[in-house]
């Protein structure tokens, strides 16, 4: 297990040379610099700013540096932020999007398994055909659509929760963590639906009933365990996604968070910024992937005498 | 199913415990308490006076430093500010201020002419990159200090004659020099608080941090959080702190508009930065009191690439000048109180009213567009219009491309380029016909044209008159009375739009959604805010 863990990692190496290479070179590719604007900018100022930023430098020679960098550990100066590294702009957004993407999991995860249980137990009947259309409904709905539907009933018509912000006023983290759960929710209702519908099928659910068993506890201490695996290994990935995709709930509700610092360094060419992210996000996705390759390994016996056998 | 009742229930129960929290809101419980809750547009970059350039910047910064000169919100005339009082001498480039003895920077130390000296010459070090360091090239020797062609600082026109009385000598007699008083690059700075933090010429040192910052203005920051909010509270050793009414200022960043109104509409905001489109309409039906527009110092124009052979005749230009409908886009696309604009500079700009530019004529511009080879747009090339990326600025252009089509019968094709690209394209010249917008730096008419002399950096049309850049460059600036100076930005302007290589389309207008509680707010061209003049009536609510 350790042997595969560790070539994992190493594996991981070349992958991030490749991000970081390929990004480098595509936002340099990318026409006007982080300094233009609508005002000219005066050449003195220019050359002063290029200096200060080595972007005097050739090209081949900021990438070294920037790679030496990399390798102590930092991600450099912001250039939208003239005060800011851009390791303190991850350091301050990501527990935010961490905090929302662990919010936004447990509505996904609670939603999404209720929802594929209860169309598990009555497939092709209404309890299944309700909450699976409705699935299919959530993973249609985009954000930018769910988002400000919600704040119009729950933040403007009923008054309840308030409409942006993030840890300001009571209870408005629900419509963000909400927003951004529903889509994977959906995700997670047709996993454990399929999971579920497979195992109630299986040998020893049909002991189990033969014994006696109430259905209560034949659903959720035989059936829940093997039905819940393919959401199980979704997870990991999910969670990756999460913390990388929360941009749009992040804009809509006003949230500090990493994913609009991701895009909107896109948008200003700041250089340093879409760099950082970018390895950062690519570092997580990584990791995660892996997290989840071990927990399948984990819980699959198959795979694990597969992988003992091949040492 | 006991198990699925009971997650069911856990679940909106959860909720609905957590609904109940909602508790005042951020306006209701601010009027009590003296704290005034801004929409403020994009994040703040920096909050160092020198290195940013932004409006959301400027109006965070106004409210923490305080320059020599402050302006009347309703005239826009000069007041006194840190100085009680001036002279100007007879020729016009000699100013003596006199500086008040209660001026004081937060932590006590008293605002001396000194303060005053030495943060115009950071201003003007090349190594800190000021992208606004010109704006105090009205001082003698300011700008060959900038370029380096004069080292020592005592040549510059600045001397300080004790710690309260500054004198200033200009280059040329500038009508507009107490104006730039108020921009945040003549704001003084707190030298030993610079100093602790690093070398004056480092860009982005920690001085600006909360609990660092050391201003003069009438409120001194407390808290800077990223894309949350910069909190100013009410700084006690300002001169004139028994006047300020206002306890505490939360500026929000609110990049996205639609949010920003809701945040409006739910109490969160007593002032937005802006207003959506599609809201301007709904809120003058219904609730026109919250509703303030006002015409803003800037001009949405196109630029005409004049090096493009068939844009190059100036009667091509004024032909597609001449047949835009600018009361139909104003009053159709953009609905937001727009100005349709027939000058370049915005009406009545602090007494200078600009010549007769040109009507909307499309009978008289098919005549030129005929004499200009091209009847009825026979053999007009299809020409490209160029904008950045936005829902706006795509509705106008579409306008303006049906109406050449109908009036000229000339083909233009849409392009939409992101910001950054845009802005390159339009720098290296490759675009026929470019979207662009122009804010005033202050209240003259010089800063609306002399960006088109010949080596203007922001000209960018390829356009040049010999005669223009006499104009601007020699004759206004020696000129010594106002009316004659004004004459001479007359001639100029007539002789820019004569050329035509830009196509005023409106006059802006800043739009905000105001708290019916928010008092002391003067609407003028600039959307210039006294804080100190602000005050919060509790007993004022949203209407429902």
């Amino acid at each position: 297990m350790l042997r595969f863990i560790l070539s994992r990692l190493l594996q991981a190496i070349p992958v991030l040379l490749v991000v970081i290479t390929a990004t480098f070179l595509l936002v340099r590719c990318a026409p006007g610099g982080p300094f233009s604007a609508e005002k000219a900018v005066p050449p003195e100022v220019v050359r002063a700013l290029e200096a200060q930023y080595r972007l005097d430098q050739p090209i081949w020679q900021q990438y070294l540096s920037y790679l030496g960098d990399l390798a102590r550990g930092e991600f450099g100066p912001s250039f939208r932020y003239p005060g800011r590294t851009v390791n303190e702009l991850i350091a301050g957004g990501l527990p935010i999007t961490a905090e929302l993407a662990f919010y936004a999991m447990l509505v996904a995860i609670l939603i999404g398994v209720c929802a594929g249980v209860i169309a598990a137990l009555r497939p092709n009947t209404p309890q299944d055909y309700l909450p699976m259309s409705a699935a299919m409904l959530g993973i249609c709905m985009p954000s930018f659509l769910m988002g400000p539907l919600l704040v119009l009933v729950f933040g403007i018509w009923l008054e309840w929760l308030p409409v942006s912000g993030w840890g300001e006023l009571a209870g408005d983290k629900i419509l963000p963590a909400i927003t951004l759960g529903t889509g994977y929710a959906a995700y997670i209702a047709r996993l454990s639906r399929g999971g579920m519908l497979e195992v109630m099928s299986q040998d020893y659910i049909r002991t189990a009933r033969a014994k006696g068993l109430p259905e209560r506890v034949v659903v959720l201490k035989h059936a829940l365990r093997g039905g819940l695996i393919p959401v199980v290994a979704f997870l990991g990935p999910a969670f990756a996604g999460l913390l990388s995709g929360s941009f749009v709930v992040e804009t809509i509700f006003q949230i500090p968070g990493l994913g609009r610092f991701y895009v909107q360094a896109a948008f200003n060419r700041d250089y340093t910024m879409i760099l950082g992210t970018t390895v950062f996000f690519a570092t997580l996705i990584v990791l995660f992937n892996l997290l989840a390759d071990i927990i399948a390994v984990w819980i699959n016996p198959k795979m694990r005498h597969q992988l003992s056998r091949s040492r | 199913m006991p198990f699925l009742k009971m997650a069911s229930a856990s679940l909106l129960l959860s909720l609905l415990v957590m609904a109940c929290g909602q508790g005042e809101s951020n306006t209701a419980s601010g009027n009590r308490q003296g704290i005034l809750h801004l929409g403020n547009g994009t994040d703040p970059q920096e909050l160092d006076p020198h290195i940013v350039t932004g409006v959301p910047e400027h109006n965070i910064l106004t409210a923490l430093l305080e320059g020599l000169v402050l302006k009347d919100p309703s005239t826009l005339e000069p007041v006194p500010g840190v100085a009680t009082h001036w002279e100007i001498s007879a020729d016009g480039k000699h100013y003596r201020f006199h500086l008040r003895d209660d001026a004081r920077w937060s932590n006590g130390d008293p605002v001396t002419a000194g303060d005053f000296a030495w943060s115009w010459w950071r201003a003007l070090q090349p190594s800190l990159g000021n992208q606004y360091a010109y704006m105090l090239f009205a001082i003698k020797n300011a700008e060959a200090y900038f370029r380096q062609e004069v080292s020592d600082f005592s040549d510059v026109g600045i001397n300080v004659v004790d710690d309260h009385t500054l004198e200033v000598e200009l280059a040329n007699p500038t009508p507009y020099f107490l104006q730039l008083l108020d921009h945040y690059s003549y704001f003084p700075l707190h030298r030993a608080t610079i100093e602790k933090f690093g070398p004056p010429d480092q860009r982005g040192s920690l001085w600006t941090r909360p609990g660092n910052f050391v201003g003069n203005g009438p409120f001194s920051l407390t808290g800077w959080q990223l894309f949350k909010r910069v909190v100013v509270e009410k700084n006690p050793h300002y001169w004139d702190a028994e006047n300020v009414s206002l306890n505490a200022i939360h500026f929000y960043p609110t990049e996205n508009i639609t949010t920003e109104e809701r945040m409006f509409r739910s109490g969160q905001l007593h002032r937005t930065a802006t207003v959506p489109i599609d809201k301007l309409a709904v809120y003058r039906r219904e609730h026109p009191e919250l509703l303030h527009t006002h015409p803003y110092l800037g001009n949405y124009f196109y630029r005409i690439n004049t090096e493009v052979p068939h844009l190059s005749d100036k009667r091509v230009r004024r032909a597609l000048a001449m047949s835009i409908d600018r009361e139909a886009i104003v009053r159709q696309v953009t609905k937001g109180d727009e100005l349709p604009a027939y000058t370049f500079t915005p009406p009545d700009t602090l007494g200078y009213t600009a010549p007769d530019g040109f009507a909307y004529d499309p009978e008289r511009a098919r005549v030129l567009l005929a004499e200009a080879g091209y009847p009825g747009g026979d053999g007009f090339p299809v020409t490209e219009l160029l904008f950045n990326t936005s829902e706006g600025h795509h509705k106008i252009a579409v306008a303006i491309q049906q109406m050449w089509y109908k009036e000229l019968g000339i083909k233009v094709s849409l392009h939409n380029q992101d910001w950054k690209v845009f802005l390159n394209s339009v720098d290296n010249g490759n675009y026929g016909i470019a979207r662009a917008g122009w804010i005033g730096d202050y209240v003259d008419p010089n800063t609306f044209l002399d960006m088109w002399t010949t080596h203007g950096g922001n000209n960018r049309t390829g356009w040049s008159s010999a005669r223009f850049d006499q104009l601007i460059l020699e004759e206004a600036p020696r000129a010594e009375a106002r009316e004659q100076r004004y004459r001479l930005m007359r001639e100029a302007e007539a002789t820019l739009l004569e050329a035509m290589p830009i196509i005023p389309i409106h006059i802006y207008t800043s739009k905000s959604l105001v708290h019916p509680a928010l008092k002391g707010l003067e609407p003028n061209i600039l959307d210039y805010t006294l804080y100190k003049n602000l005050s919060l009536d509790p007993t004022k609510a949203l209407p429902d």
